[in-house]
């Protein structure tokens, strides 16, 4: 029944990051899907599924039909999925299950829209109507006004400091300079984050996401077709998931986010542990984020993420690697996906001049609305 | 008078009875008349026994800030003048949370656990929206 060493991603694909004017999502994740399809040796006709994140900024009647159209794709399955920046890796773990119950062989997995350029056609709309009725009419903006209430629980129940959660951004600031598709490639500092203007007290500018124009994509097969294919295969060995709430103000506990169920989940579907971990792509819309979920994946004990990322742990070189591209915080927001790619990349030994030295499993997370969403794989180098 | 130019809430099946509620100063909060417990936001079903049934209660306003963040960034028109603004998540004596602004306060005096009382805002002869100000510990509604 498990998916455990069943599928395998075999192609990676990502675009430009940054602002690509003129261009629409569906360009964007036509492609991505081409590059992804071109590094598996795989082409349009081999796939016979296509599953695509939702769009965020103008959703699309069955935007996924009129993708797979354009590729000139027949799959057999297709549809959108909307978990936030869980997306990736719940697109991930839908395709390995379809694949495993034998519904399907080819699935490719697709994020990509025009977020920096898009123009909106009405000013301070929010993450939804539910919340434009009950929190944009308070000034709850965008998602750093409430993610700015978990840090600061997390501040009051753990002594958790500003500088903490710089460090973070400046772990991520470092990795971006390594990676030549990334758009914030200047080294910051831990003063620069602090000194940055506020958003959100809390967090200032430098705690939070970038806006992004830009999209990836990942091909997933059976373990039997992968061992034929051009590039050595990267196994899913673990996937699992844990939803909370939609509202910050119904979530049980902000310090507390759905990764602390999920966690213990997809360790032991992988069957490792947090010491095993070469390298951990996690989704990073706010430092804070990042650092709650170090906690929930066991690397350090409740209440002492501050602790763990200072000093360098999380940079290149360190105990445990984050974000090797930069993440959302300097890489680029495209909503989780390219943590998968990047997962992959490390994983077959291709990241260049960011690789992590023998980096054999990977943990690669999604987190979507404000911590409402969860999900998390552990791909293993094959 | 200048006109409102913030987002409003627009009632609906649901949340009718809340927003009559606050036009007459009064904060109203479902109970389930099953289970017994109390529910918000304002919703057909009951969360935990999945009762179709609710009660409206009218409650103290008394309740606490559980946590808070200071809006400076003005990211549209409409809240130029706001800024700075406290957003904060209020913990009602009845156990529910709900997000509002803490008002009457400076952003440096707020503080998590900081008891508050519920305040109405006139906002548009429609519309009337419930914040929360600091409240004395002790003092009765």
């Amino acid at each position: 029944m498990s998916i455990k060493n069943k599928v395998a991603i075999v192609g990676i694909g990502e675009t430009k990051v940054g602002k690509l004017p003129g261009r629409d999502p569906i360009t964007i994740q036509a492609e991505a899907i081409r590059l992804a399809l071109e590094d598996a040796g795989l082409t349009n006709k081999d796939v016979d599924c296509l599953l695509a994140k939702g769009l965020m900024d103008e959703p699309e009647f069955m935007q996924s039909t009129h993708l797979f159209e354009y590729l000139g794709m027949h799959p057999k399955i297709t549809s959108c999925m909307d978990a936030g920046g869980a997306s990736p890796c719940l697109m991930a773990m839908t395709a390995a299950s379809l694949i495993n119950a034998g519904l399907c062989e080819v699935a490719v997995c697709v994020e990509g829209e025009n977020d920096a350029t898009f123009v909106r056609r009405q000013e301070g709309v929010g993450m939804s109507r539910v919340s434009e009725e009950s929190e944009n009419v308070y000034g709850f903006i965008a998602a750093p006004v409430s993610y700015a209430m978990a840090a600061r629980r997390h501040m009051h129940e753990f002594g958790t400091t500003g500088e903490q959660l710089a460090a973070i951004a400046v772990a991520m600031r470092k990795h971006a300079c390594l990676n030549e598709n990334a758009t914030m490639r200047t080294p910051i500092t831990i003063e620069d984050v602090m000194n940055s203007r506020w958003i959100a007290e809390p967090l200032h500018l430098l705690d939070c996401c970038l806006v992004s124009d830009g999209g990836g994509a990942f091909v997933v097969t059976t373990a039997e077709r992968a061992r034929n294919l051009k590039k050595r295969p990267v196994y899913i060995l673990g996937a699992a998931a844990q939803m909370t709430h939609n509202r910050i103000s119904q979530s049980p506990n902000p310090t507390h986010p759905g990764a602390w169920d999920a966690a213990p989940r997809v360790y032991e579907m992988a069957g490792v542990g947090p010491k095993d971990i070469d390298v951990a792509e996690i989704y990073d819309c706010f430092t804070i984020t990042v650092l709650e979920q170090l906690e929930a994946y066991r690397f350090c004990g409740r209440g002492e993420g501050g602790r763990f990322v200072e000093g360098g742990r999380i940079e290149l070189g360190g105990e445990l690697p984050v974000n090797t591209h930069g993440g959302l915080l300097s890489q680029a927001h495209i909503d989780g996906m390219l943590h998968v790619v990047e997962g992959v990349r490390q994983v077959r030994g291709e990241g260049g001049a960011r690789q992590v030295p023998n980096a054999e499993i990977a943990l690669v997370t999604g987190n979507g609305g404000i911590l409402s969403t969860h999900t998390s794989l552990i791909l293993a180098r094959g | 008078m200048q006109e409102y130019a913030k987002p409003l809430p627009i009632p609906n099946e649901d949340t009718k009875e809340f927003w009559e509620g606050c036009k007459r100063h009064e904060l109203l909060i479902q109970r389930c008349p099953e289970c017994h417990i109390y529910r918000f936001y304002p919703s057909s079903l009951c969360p935990k026994c999945m009762s179709a049934q609710a009660e409206w209660a009218r409650v103290s306003g008394r309740g606490h800030i559980y946590s808070y963040a200071i809006g400076r960034h003005v990211r549209s028109p409409a809240w130029a003048d706001a800024v700075p603004y406290i957003l904060g998540i209020i913990e009602l004596e009845e156990g529910v949370r709900m997000m509002s602004n803490v008002v009457e306060c400076k952003p440096e005096e707020a503080w998590i656990g900081m008891p508050v009382e519920v305040v109405f805002e006139d906002v548009t002869p429609e519309i009337t929206l419930p914040k929360f100000r600091p409240r004395k510990e002790g003092a009765s509604g």
